[in-house]
């Protein structure tokens, strides 16, 4: 049984109208050809309607949908000889982030991924996404190898945050984040990042300093969860949509402002409706990425990278 | 015990006195400690940098106290002064809220950068306002420390930043958030030139601060009790569901582990600063 979010009823109710109409047909010999054509029509008019429409709580409801698609599953599609490598060599492996190596298109990769579960028992062991200080440093580990061997690295994002925790704490969160951050901006290899579903903050930063960073239609990538910055704005997280709006997350605003790079377009009503050509659809973007960034001399790519970066942030002097 | 107190949790930490409090006292004459409660002249208070010599609590300096603490008198350059934000994202009483902390501080926003001389020792200096928004980084404060670490790299300066920060500027939304990459790549530039970043944490150092430049130094001092963390300690505890420690997140606390190499008292910071300033000078080194 598919969950179904509240925009997307009247879709569903007339799909299954037009199931009805189809099995009675069928049953009782009648031709009903004309009425179904209506129905059709009409199902078509509306998907567009109320999918070209989509509200950014109906965006974030898609981007967090238990469904929708994780890293491993673009992972296990979109690359061959995946070997998945654990542990940060210093405390401990964090089920959080997944690390491997692989081929993308017959090319040997690094892969770094925020990994969600599918259901409680999973996230209980992926910690819902949320990494420790050590899941940050495996990546680094393995982005540092990556740089070694020469191979491209490609991170696939979906946290709603660094895990804010006591362990966390006590092992340095802001200083492995932070670490992240300076050691990624003087790789020579090219990084792309895809922000899958929800983008939390530093924690999703944490492994998204990249040459190239795109977001999928209806992800979401935000400073800081809408329900948090409802509370503390106006002592109230239910006004969350309210601040989700305000604080611009969704794909296409992030691209307006300069901070992502490609939108990546969505199979209607999100990833999780037909995987397999979404997959077809994010292997698009990252192929030409990637085609591009591998023609860039290497010892250039910091360069490269630190003129992104440094053109980010409105001022007046 | 009282029957209110079963409501409100009594505050295990130190805080910063609010402006009601402030208001009790007559401006310009005495100052009053906000953790112990005793009364000082304006004069003594200031001599103290703002330390109470009865309780030792480290009450918080603007970014030019601060800066007039520690810098040679008339060495000071300003860089960047006027840099001020353009609301990129039309939100909501932003403006109203940078209007208030412009008239109370003076600032364009929560930091100034700079360069001058320690005791002679030429230096570029970083100090985030807490009297600002928190001193929460938004596109200026990311742009001017990067552009300070810039600078510093090619006038080969050391690097000192007084750090406190509420986190990122939930205002300026992800354009805040990358400013944690753009200061963190300055800082990765300035130290692949051999540049030396003496990073000091000041109460509070937290969020996106703590999780980029701050926590890059190749020194990190903290002043006494100091908060430094990464998430807040309410979010930890309903995360966690159980109490922390009074000491969590103190700079003592993360003296313990390992994220901090000295905590160093107020009125001991000029003269440490001095020593790691001139064990770092080239000409030492030559004649070595």
């Amino acid at each position: 049984m598919k969950q179904v979010l509240s925009f997307e009823k009247p879709i569903i109710e007339l799909k299954e109208k037009i199931h009805e109409l189809k099995n009675m047909a069928e049953e009782n010999n009648l031709t009903l050809d004309d009425e179904i054509n209506t129905m059709e029509q009409r199902l078509k008019r509306l998907e567009q309607e109320i999918y070209d429409h989509l509200s950014i709580w109906d965006r974030i409801q898609v981007a967090r949908h238990p469904e929708r698609p994780t890293s491993l599953d673009y992972i296990e599609k979109l690359f061959t000889n995946f070997i998945e490598l654990h542990g940060d060599r210093l405390y401990r492996d964090d089920p959080a982030i997944i690390t491997g190596i692989a081929k993308y298109k017959e090319v040997p990769v690094t892969v770094v991924a925020q990994q969600r579960g599918k259901n409680t028992k999973e996230n209980l062991h992926r910690n819902f996404a949320s990494p420790h200080p050590e899941g940050y440093r495996k990546a680094i580990r393995q982005m540092k190898l990556a740089e070694k061997f020469n191979r491209p690295i490609i991170c696939f994002i979906d946290t709603k945050g660094a895990h804010p925790g006591k362990g966390a704490e006590e092992r340095g969160q802001g200083e492995a984040i932070a670490r992240n951050l300076m050691e990624m901006a003087h790789l020579t290899v090219p990084i792309i990042a895809v922000v899958i579903g929800e983008g939390g903050s530093g924690g999703a930063l944490g492994i998204g300093l990249a040459d190239h960073v795109h977001m999928l239609e209806n992800a979401m990538y935000s400073v800081i969860s809408p329900e948090g910055a409802a509370s503390i704005l106006w002592k109230d997280a239910t006004k969350a949509e309210e601040a989700a709006k305000s604080l611009k997350i969704t794909a296409k605003d992030l691209k307006a402002l300069g901070i992502i790079d490609e939108i990546i377009p969505e199979v209607k009503g999100g990833a999780h409706r037909d995987f397999d050509m979404q997959v077809a659809y994010v292997d698009t973007y990252i192929e030409k990425s990637f085609n591009y960034l591998t023609t860039i001399d290497r010892q250039s790519l910091p360069n490269i990278r630190w003129e992104k970066y440094k053109k980010i942030g409105e001022i007046t002097e | 015990m009282q029957f209110k107190s079963i409501f409100y949790k009594k505050k295990k930490y130190a805080s910063i006195p609010t402006e009601k409090a402030k208001q009790e006292i007559p401006e310009g004459l005495v100052e009053k400690c906000g953790s112990c409660g005793k009364i000082y002249y304006e004069k003594e208070w200031s001599q103290q940098l703002k330390v109470c010599p009865n309780c030792g609590t480290h009450h918080r300096l603007t970014a030019y106290e601060r800066i007039k603490a520690l810098i040679d008198e008339d060495s000071f350059t300003e860089w960047d002064p006027s840099m001020e934000t353009t609301d990129p994202l039309k939100f909501p009483e932003y403006q109203e809220k940078l209007k208030k902390d412009q008239a109370k501080t003076g600032l364009k926003d929560a930091v100034v950068t700079g360069k001058g001389t320690i005791n002679g020792y030429e230096t570029a200096i970083v100090v985030m306002d807490p009297f600002f928004r928190m001193a929460s980084m938004g596109a200026v404060v990311g742009e001017k420390i990067a552009r300070a670490l810039e600078n510093a790299r090619v006038e080969q300066l050391p690097m000192i930043i007084f750090t406190a920060s509420g986190g990122a500027r939930m205002q300026e939304g992800m354009i805040s958030l990358m400013q944690m990459a753009k200061t963190s790549i300055a800082v990765d530039r300035f130290n692949r030139s051999g540049g030396c970043l003496i990073n000091v944490f000041t109460h509070p150092t937290t969020g996106g601060v703590t999780a980029s430049f701050a926590s890059i130094g190749d020194y990190h001092f903290a002043e006494p009790k100091a908060l430094i963390g990464f998430a807040g300690r309410r979010i930890i505890e309903q995360t966690i569901r159980e109490k922390l420690p009074d000491d969590f997140q103190t700079a003592e606390f993360q003296l313990k582990h390992g994220q901090v190499d000295k905590v160093v008292h107020r009125h001991e910071l000029k003269a440490l600063l001095t020593t790691v300033l001139d064990l770092h000078q080239p000409k030492g080194r030559d004649e070595l």
